[in-house]
């Protein structure tokens, strides 16, 4: 049989999309591919990525042998220059002649430049293939000051890639009263512009470019109101121009403003000939995005395999990537009252704006703007796309509940089954759960092999992960908080069963509970557990620890780790501090005071660790756990030595509880605070527990956190003496590590626990459960059993050999590691 | 098609059981595991595609799903790569290079 012959002209995103999928449906087509660029097709939708360290190759869409294995013949850096329809064959750049039956234009789109004087300046740049970027890359090295001309989508994409690109002054002129003019509203783009601020970034609105000046290359711009700003470089993101210069040319009809004029299947002019992505013009509209382009190539492929699918339009409901702050536009964002009634959020303080649009009859979403906190976006989209009935209070969709019933209709098991979860790759909610009764598919890695969903633009996860989630729930799957695969119990329970069979190593552990191989998952946890109950020296079993456990060192960027020497409640003497400034010059490390009260070395090499630890631990010095999930640091302030509103010995009492307690080993890292009065200058109650003085005696407080989601600490005794403070402490450590999940910080554990505060003060200070003896004695076993780790170390040649980069030339250090000055000191070289 | 090359490594014991250790081969930064749960002996590059780091030979290793696919994560974002493929496991395209290993009288030979 013969085949028909399908030639695509462009190897992007849609064209890529498009043969994948009539290669999925059919074998029965000759398949041909044309690209005008050097290379397979890649993510463009993640191009910036190229700047963060992806490679060309990390961002193709396929590997380089799909299309052979998918017997589809592509030539690149050949592009496709004449389509002679009378006799349906095209001609391309390197002389091929070919006969199609279908031509399939897939052309895209290229960046639209206006007709401003010095254009054509050197350092002026478009953002759209990966050649535009390598030209940016260079330039920008020598560059300090630079502009994008377009506040939109893309042009905010690009800035910031210029402020990652290390330009220190970034511009954004926009022609338009306000930024992303076609996305959000004055007010939304008003909070925009405050947060991107704080990222370096100036905006000028209302702004007219009338020419760029300069010799040969730009220095700067000069706009109609007789201002300039002085540039080194100049992006142009002033919108896209869909490339239809070869339809024309065979005389298909295009739009007044460009653009290949398609019908309902997508097909031009002339029947044979389809067009789809950016390039193709559907009812006066361009879609520039990339989940419209994947649709069209769906209904191409599926027409050209007789099946009837039409395109209807395309929601362009999008969300802005990578930049750093929340930007989504959804539905119709732009409608006003009389048609519609809005509700509005705005919080100035916090730099979030958010705005639903609803119909009259208060019972649809139609549309919405969300700046500063997007999390609500899928949802919001889906209760718009699907037409759900809106809750009493539509309100809460944005703020939340507050107090009363839980926020009502809003959760995603609501979502009817053809809603549209995943746009990019056109997965449904009922995929997704199919996927997970039908084969088992739980987790997202598994699910986007499955079901493709998530490995577009990747904004749908969060939703895709609650469907699972929920889907499992609902067939009355228990799901239990299992570490990993190769365990089916809890940290909790594993932990009792590692402590009642007195089980030693991780090996057996795994011999007797789980199964496989174990995985990065399960062993440090399973280490830490052993630790816990144990105590012994975590290197005799190195490496189911994490890498920073097994290194007793925090691995830095390059490959290089950092040095922290415990200094208790933060007091050092003169001499201590000029054996950390000896051991530092020797080994030409970057010294910094910690947000902790003590001094961290950076940048030492793997096998210098166990000299440098001889030295300080030579000097009176131990090991500060920086690396492990174990006590970190116990601040102080100065109190009553010193201070004159000091009520008792803050330093004296935060240093023993430091000594007390380090070494440790804990589901997360554990941090204390001592303060000698009131005005808690050792910020006691952002830590796990702190303590500060009162009249007559301390009040303790526990289970604060500063991190992401700070939290205050709460108060659990009040003015308690010294050793009482202590006993409570034992308690509520001890019953933390054993019955907190993996890497669960003190705040999220009290979070979760049924009963919460008043609950847990009942365990430690009421003993509601009877097990504070047996609490206290555990812990104090702990504590008999410390030993400074990294005198292990140095005292062990055994243990020392582990430090090398090259087990077979130990004395070599790793060549790749860089260094880059930095003021007086050196950093990390940019991955 | 060209030979492989067998080329003395390293003594088995300079390798961690069950985790690895780096060597120089020819300038070439080579990542030796050595799996004692399994029996097995594997051997990747070195360098992490993620970021380029010089890093997989400090990762751990383990195993994962029903054919237990032996696997090692990176150090540094814990992007995870077969041992037996090269393939990575974390849903990215980049694969790493591997190689084959032989264990002779507690001798670790790599073929390059
Ligand atoms: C060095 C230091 C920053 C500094 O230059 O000041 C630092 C550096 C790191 N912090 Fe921190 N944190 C440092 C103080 C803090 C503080 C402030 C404090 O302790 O008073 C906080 C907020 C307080 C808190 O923890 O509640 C803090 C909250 C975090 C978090 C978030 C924890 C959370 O519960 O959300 C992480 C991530 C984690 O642990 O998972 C983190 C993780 C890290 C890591 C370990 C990231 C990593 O895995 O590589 C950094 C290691 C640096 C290195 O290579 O040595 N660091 N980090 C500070 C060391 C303190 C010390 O002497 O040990
Ligand atoms: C930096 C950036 C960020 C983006 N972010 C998002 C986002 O977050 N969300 C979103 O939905 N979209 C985003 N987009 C838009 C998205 O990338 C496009 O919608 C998508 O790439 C369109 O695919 P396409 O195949 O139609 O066009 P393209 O990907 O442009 O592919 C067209 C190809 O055809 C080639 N070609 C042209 N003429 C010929 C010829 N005569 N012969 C042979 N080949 C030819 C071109 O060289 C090109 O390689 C972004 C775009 C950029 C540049
Ligand atoms: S805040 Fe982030 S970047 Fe700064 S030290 Fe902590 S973890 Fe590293
Ligand atoms: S460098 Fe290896 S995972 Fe990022």
């Amino acid at each position: 049989m013969i085949k028909p012959v399908v030639i695509v002209v462009g190897n992007g995103m849609v064209g890529y999309k498009f043969c994948e999928k009539l290669r999925a449906k059919s074998a029965d087509f000759e398949i041909i591919v044309f690209g005008e660029e050097p290379r397979r097709a890649y993510d463009r939708v993640h191009l910036s990525e190229y700047f963060a360290g992806k490679t060309a190759e990390d961002l193709s869409m396929s590997t380089a042998t799909w299309y052979a294995e998918n017997n589809i013949t592509l030539h690149l850096g050949d592009p496709i220059t004449e389509i002679i329809r009378s006799t349906k064959t095209i001609n391309s750049q390197k002389g091929i002649v070919l006969k199609y039956d279908y031509l399939i234009m897939a052309t895209g789109s290229a960046a639209f430049v206006p007709n401003l004087p010095g254009v054509e300046k050197d350092g002026v740049f478009v953002y759209r293939t990966i050649e535009d970027l390598d030209l940016m890359k260079a330039w920008a090295a020598k560059s300090t000051s630079g502009a994008i001309m377009g506040g939109g989508l893309l042009g905010l994409e690009a800035a910031k890639a210029l402020i990652d690109l290390g330009i220190k002054e970034t511009h954004v002129i926009e022609f338009a009263p306000r930024l992303m003019p076609r996305q959000i509203d004055s007010a939304g783009s008003a909070i925009l512009q405050q947060k991107l601020a704080t990222f370096g970034l100036t905006v000028h609105l209302n702004k007219n470019t009338s020419y760029i000046a300069g010799d040969h290359k730009i220095e700067a711009l000069k706009f109609n109101d007789d201002t300039e700003l002085p540039l080194d470089m100049l992006v142009i993101s002033a919108g896209i121009r869909p490339r239809d210069e070869l339809a024309k040319l065979c005389g298909l009809e295009v739009g007044l403003r460009g653009g290949i004029v398609v019908n309902q299947s997508l097909q031009t002019s002339d029947p044979s000939i389809y067009a789809i992505g950016e390039c193709a013009l559907y009812d006066q509209m361009i879609y520039g995005l990339i989940a419209p382009g994947y649709e069209m190539a769906e209904v191409v492929a599926a027409n050209l395999c007789n099946a009837q699918k039409q395109f209807n339009g395309f929601d362009m409901s999008t969300k802005l990537k990578l930049i750093g702050v929340d930007v989504a536009s959804f539905g119709d964002a732009f409608i006003t009252e009389p048609d519609c009634r809005t509700i509005i959020f705005e919080d100035t303080h916090k730099g979030v704006y958010k705005r639903i649009n609803i119909s009259n009859d208060g019972k649809q979403l139609l549309g919405g703007i969300l700046i500063g906190d997007a999390e609500a976006y899928s949802m919001l989209l889906q209760t718009v796309n699907n037409k759900i009935v809106l809750p009493p209070n539509p309100e809460d969709l944005i703020l939340g509940s507050r107090g009363g019933a839980a926020a009502e209709g809003a959760g995603v098991m609501n979502l009817p089954d053809e809603a549209l979860v995943c746009s990019c790759e056109a997965v449904t909610k009922g995929d997704i759960c199919s996927a997970v009764i039908e084969q088992d598919i739980t987790t997202i890695d598994g699910m986007k092999k499955c079901t493709k969903a998530g490995t577009g633009c990747g904004g749908c996860i969060p939703m895709v992960k609650d469907i699972i989630t929920g889907t499992l729930k609902e067939n009355g799957k228990y799901i239990k908080n299992v570490i990993c695969e190769h365990f089916d119990y809890s940290r909790q329970e594993l932990l009792d069963l590692i402590r009642i069979n007195k089980i030693k190593t991780y090996d057996q552990v795994l011999d007797t509970f789980g199964k496989g191989d174990g995985c990065e998952n399960c062993k440090p946890p399973i280490a830490s557990m052993l630790a816990g109950l144990w105590n012994e020296v975590i290197l005799k079993q190195d490496t189911i620890q994490d890498s920073n456990d097994r290194y007793l060192a925090n691995i830095q960027k390059g490959g290089t780790y950092s040095v922290v020497p415990r200094i208790p409640g933060g007091e050092i003497t003169a001499d201590k501090l000029i054996v950390i400034g000896q051991v530092a010059k020797e080994y030409n490390l970057y010294t910094k005071i910690t947000g902790g009260q003590r001094i961290d070395l950076f940048g030492a090499h793997v096998m210098d660790l166990p000299a440098i630890w001889e030295k300080l631990i030579d000097a009176g010095f131990e090991s500060g756990h920086a690396y492990g999930k174990s006590l970190r640091t116990v601040k102080s302030c100065v109190g009553s030595t010193w201070c004159r509103f000091g009520l008792h010995d803050s330093v004296s009492f935060a240093i023993e509880i430091e000594n007390r307690y380090k070494g440790l080993r804990s589901p997360h890292k554990l941090k204390g605070g001592v303060s000698g009065c009131v005005r808690e200058c050792a910020e006691a109650q952002a830590k796990d527990f702190g303590i500060i003085a009162t009249e007559k005696g301390w009040n303790l407080y526990i289970c604060g956190n500063g991190g992401s989601k700070p939290q205050h600490a709460q108060l659990l005794a009040t003015d308690i003496d010294e050793a009482t403070c202590i006993q409570y402490l034992d308690r509520f450590l001890m019953f933390y590590i054993k019955t907190a999940d993996t890497l669960t910080r003190t705040a999220t554990w009290l979070n979760k626990m049924d009963g919460g505060m008043a609950y847990l003060k009942n365990v430690i200070v009421n003993d509601s459960l009877g097990i504070c003896q047996s609490l206290e004695e555990e812990i104090a076993g702990l504590i008999k059993g410390y030993v400074c780790e990294w005198k292990e170390v140095v005292d062990n040649q055994n243990l020392k050999k582990k430090f090398n980069h090259f087990v077979n030339a130990p004395n070599e250090k790793d060549p790749s590691i860089k260094f880059e000055p930095l003021r007086e000191q050196k950093q990390a070289a940019a991955w | 098609m060209t030979q492989t090359q067998w080329i003395l490594a390293c003594n088995t014991t300079d390798i961690p059981e069950n985790g690895g250790a780096c060597v120089k081969i020819n300038d070439e930064q080579i990542a030796v595991f050595n799996f004692t749960r399994r029996g097995e002996w594997y051997a990747t590059q070195n360098l992490c595609p993620h970021k380029k780091q010089m890093a997989l030979s400090r990762g751990m290793i383990g195993s994962v799903g029903d054919t237990c696919e032996p696997k090692v994560a990176c150090p540094f974002h814990k992007k995870t790569f077969s041992l037996l493929t090269g393939e990575c496991l974390s849903g990215d395209e980049c694969a790493i290079k591997t190689y084959s290993v032989k264990v002779i009288d507690g001798k670790v030979w790599i073929g390059v």
